[in-house]
């Protein structure tokens, strides 16, 4: 069993309460530059997309971290960051393939999200449900939804 | 500091010189920010009587002390000027994301004096403040304009620009940021064009702290959960799910929706122009300014033609001003219209009304086919109301003329009376004949017709906070004062209005305690409206205003309505409005009398001039 963050880019309405809120939870202040997500518009298609990390199961940030600041905690999932071994290298940042790990300058630190240790602020506050925390193993909704698509158009060509 | 950076920039565009002075924080707690401290830097700064398009007039642009933290719906900033379409104090403000960044850049505002010889626009990266030559972007739209800037600054930049109309000197010109959301109102884009002044490009990295943790929390929560529970903006409710166009149904259903340049208050075609229909058939999804979690935003798309692609939709007044105004109810011709004006950066409201205006006094024959180049002009033509908002946003043939506003227009053919102004600028979508208290808010808003000064269609239409009889005048005057009150502080803290359905002063002014540390009552806050209330008065008065200008068109003073609950009706103004000054403290002629600016700690010299 194990928990994890689901974002429906469909569902978000780009009004940053994610990065806000990350970044006052975590930090005292606000300052979407040090959150560790982010939202992204695609103006032309209507489409914004909030983009965090995905506390990978082969976390390259981990494998590159010369001092062992990262680790993947198998029970939670969740790729942790000590910031007492971090040296400030950077590897971590170069290393991400979704470029979602990044390092503020004003905090000396790398931002990665830590899923605020199983009760994620951002996923609270998102006003839209684009982002949600669940069961990764189930995603029975999902699965569902697209299943209806095969109901109506099954149901059509097998009357 | 708290809420506050407690910088301004100000910049000379005639000498190029940049200054980044400190905040006068005596003002800032008089006057909190946005509209209501750019108002006293304006008026500070400025002779009220100076030509609003000449290099004296001042262009400021401010946040407030909640903009760029998630108190809700506080991401906006305010765009300040003496105004080229009223003469009036010009006060805009527009959401998406580009005052919060001034912010994380670290000011609060920033004061735009002098002119340009030559195009300019000012490039902000925290403590880098440049002026950079924008003479490859004049005459490039307002899309046009945005991606460039993007593309030679940082690409996480953000954007308020103006497009051609504002160049050109359209009398309601916009400053639009984030491509689609418009300082809409007083035409403070032809200000920056005046200044040859084309856009601020702002990328910030800085933090905004608040005074109490722990109790910003606690006053956002509760002010948060309020507004996912309210009718209006909760989960479900009108506005996420259509919309500010959810209006037009509920207007047309009292009769209460202008149409055909206010002839008539009832359109046969609404529902084809609703909210309803328009979330039917266009909306994409909806989209939401910083902070704010409502999202009324509209992204729709429009599926032919030359600006074929995925859009912002219209407004509620913006589509009755294009629909039920111009008599047109074709959804797929506002969209179009609207985009266009989001294009060539002017006001939608005052466009639309412009050209119901010209239909009329085509149909009446003042206007000739030869003076619109041949072309037709008739109420419930949708090309028409896309050809000649291309037109005026260019100043091409006709447009020329219509670019000057309705009330300018109608008076070259001695016809002002079919202007449906007050103080020249275009009233919005909600008849003062039906919603008295709107007509006298329209009457005495300190920038000319307009809705959002004083929003007396929430008690009248929507029951909020409580239900009145929109046709009763009881009540109305001290409501209305208020209303402006409580707006002058929503619209100087930097949140949107639309929170106010479900936002009260408390809750308000606990985000502003807690955020600033101010330590003022919630009585102390609304005294803080009063003041800007007056101060904008003050500035209309020393720039020659006087009570013969707060009235309305002779349509709602002597036409009666038409149809529906409110058949026979007229705005009854005189008597709304004698009660309106007696509450406000002001003389019969609506001037603020020595005690009321004492009791507001407002310069009684100023008066001595008038």
């Amino acid at each position: 069993m194990s928990k994890g963050i689901v974002i429906s880019p469909d569902k978000c309405t780009g009004c940053r309460i994610c990065e806000l809120t990350c970044t006052f939870y975590k930090h005292d202040n606000f300052n979407p530059k040090d959150a560790a997500i982010s939202v992204l518009e695609f103006y032309d298609v209507g489409l914004q997309v909030p983009m965090t990390c995905l506390q990978c199961d082969e976390p390259h940030c981990a494998t590159v971290c010369p001092v062992g600041a990262l680790e993947k905690d198998e029970t939670t999932g969740v790729v942790n960051y000590d910031r007492e071994k971090c040296i400030g290298c950077k590897m971590c940042v170069s290393a991400c393939p979704f470029g979602n790990m990044t390092y503020s300058p004003r905090l000396k630190q790398v931002i990665k999200c830590d899923e605020c240790g199983g009760d994620p602020q951002c996923v609270k506050l998102c006003p839209s449900s684009a982002l949600e925390y669940k069961e990764l193993d189930s995603n029975l909704e999902r699965r569902k939804n697209f299943a209806s698509y095969f109901k109506e158009v099954f149901g059509e060509v097998t009357k | 500091m708290y809420g506050w950076t407690g910088k301004i920039i100000r910049v000379n565009l005639t000498d190029k010189k940049i200054t980044v002075e400190d905040l006068n924080m005596e003002d800032a707690k008089m006057y909190l920010g946005g509209r209501g401290l750019g108002s006293k830097i304006l008026y500070d700064e400025i002779d009220p009587k100076i030509d609003p398009l000449s290099p004296e007039n001042k262009l400021i642009f401010m946040t407030g002390p909640l903009t760029g933290t998630y108190a809700t719906c506080a991401g906006r900033f305010n765009v300040v000027a003496k105004a080229p379409l009223t003469g009036t104090i010009g006060a805009a403000n527009a959401g998406g994301h580009f005052g919060p960044e001034l912010k994380f850049a670290g000011y609060d505002g920033i004061i735009f004096e002098g002119k340009a010889d030559k195009p300019v626009y000012l490039h902000i990266y925290d403590d880098l403040i440049e002026l950079k030559s924008a003479e490859h972007l004049w005459g490039k739209d307002v899309f046009e304009t945005t991606d460039l800037l993007l593309e030679e600054n940082e690409d996480d930049a953000r954007v308020a620009c103006i497009g051609p109309g504002g160049e050109k000197q359209v009398l309601f010109a916009t400053v639009m940021s984030d491509k689609d959301r418009a300082a809409g109102r007083s035409g403070l884009g032809a200000v920056m064009g005046s200044k040859n002044l084309k856009a601020v490009v702002v990328k910030g990295t800085k933090s905004i702290g608040v005074a109490d943790k722990s109790k910003f929390i606690a006053a956002t929560m509760d002010a948060r959960s309020k507004i996912d529970v309210n009718g209006v903006t909760g989960k479900g409710g009108g506005l996420p799910t259509y919309g500010t166009q959810v209006l037009v149904n509920i207007l047309n259903e009292v009769h209460g929706l202008p149409t055909r340049n206010w002839r008539e208050s009832y359109f046969e075609d609404a529902d084809k122009i609703s909210g309803e229909y328009l979330a039917e058939h266009f909306l994409i999804r909806n989209k939401a300014c910083f902070a704010c979690p409502i999202g009324c935003g509209r992204v729709i798309e429009i599926r032919d033609g030359k600006y074929k692609g995925i859009v912002a939709g219209p407004e509620y007044e913006a589509g009755w001003s294009y629909g039920a105004c111009c008599g047109v109810g074709d959804m797929d011709a506002i969209d179009k219209a609207n985009h266009v004006c989001n294009l060539l950066g002017i006001d939608p409201i005052t466009m639309g009304a412009t050209i119901a205006c010209a239909m009329e006094l085509y149909e009446e024959g003042y206007i000739t086919k030869e003076d619109l180049g041949g072309r037709e002009l008739k109420f419930g033509d949708g090309e028409a109301i896309i050809y000649w908002t291309e037109m005026t946003g260019n100043r091409e043939g006709f447009g020329d003329i219509m670019a000057l506003g309705s009330y300018r227009m109608a008076e070259k053919y001695g016809r002002e009376d079919l202007s449906m102004t007050v103080k020249k600028q275009e009233m919005p979508a909600y008849d003062g004949r039906v919603l008295q208290g709107m007509g006298l808010s329209y009457a005495t808003s300190n920038r000319g017709g307009c809705h959002v000064r004083g929003y007396l269609t929430s008690p009248e239409i929507l029951g909020i906070p409580v239900k009145l009889d929109p046709m009763d005048i009881e009540g109305k005057p001290e409501l209305l004062k208020t209303f402006q009150d409580l707006t002058a502080v929503v619209d100087s803290s930097d949140i949107c209005l639309f929170s106010t359905f479900a936002l009260g002063l408390p809750e308000i002014s606990e985000m502003l305690r807690t955020a600033t540390g101010m330590e003022v009552s919630d009585e102390e806050v609304l005294r803080i409206g009063e003041r800007i209330w007056n101060l904008e008065r003050l500035f209309n008065i020393e720039a020659g205003f006087t009570r013969k200008d707060d009235t309305l068109p002779e349509r709602l003073l002597k036409e009666p309505v038409k149809s529906g609950p409110a058949k026979g009706k007229v705005t009854e103004l005189e008597v709304m409005l004698d009660k309106y000054y007696e509450v406000r403290g002001w003389t019969e002629e609506g001037i603020p009398t020595e005690e009321k600016l004492e009791e507001l700690s407002l310069d009684k010299e100023s008066l001595a001039t008038v």
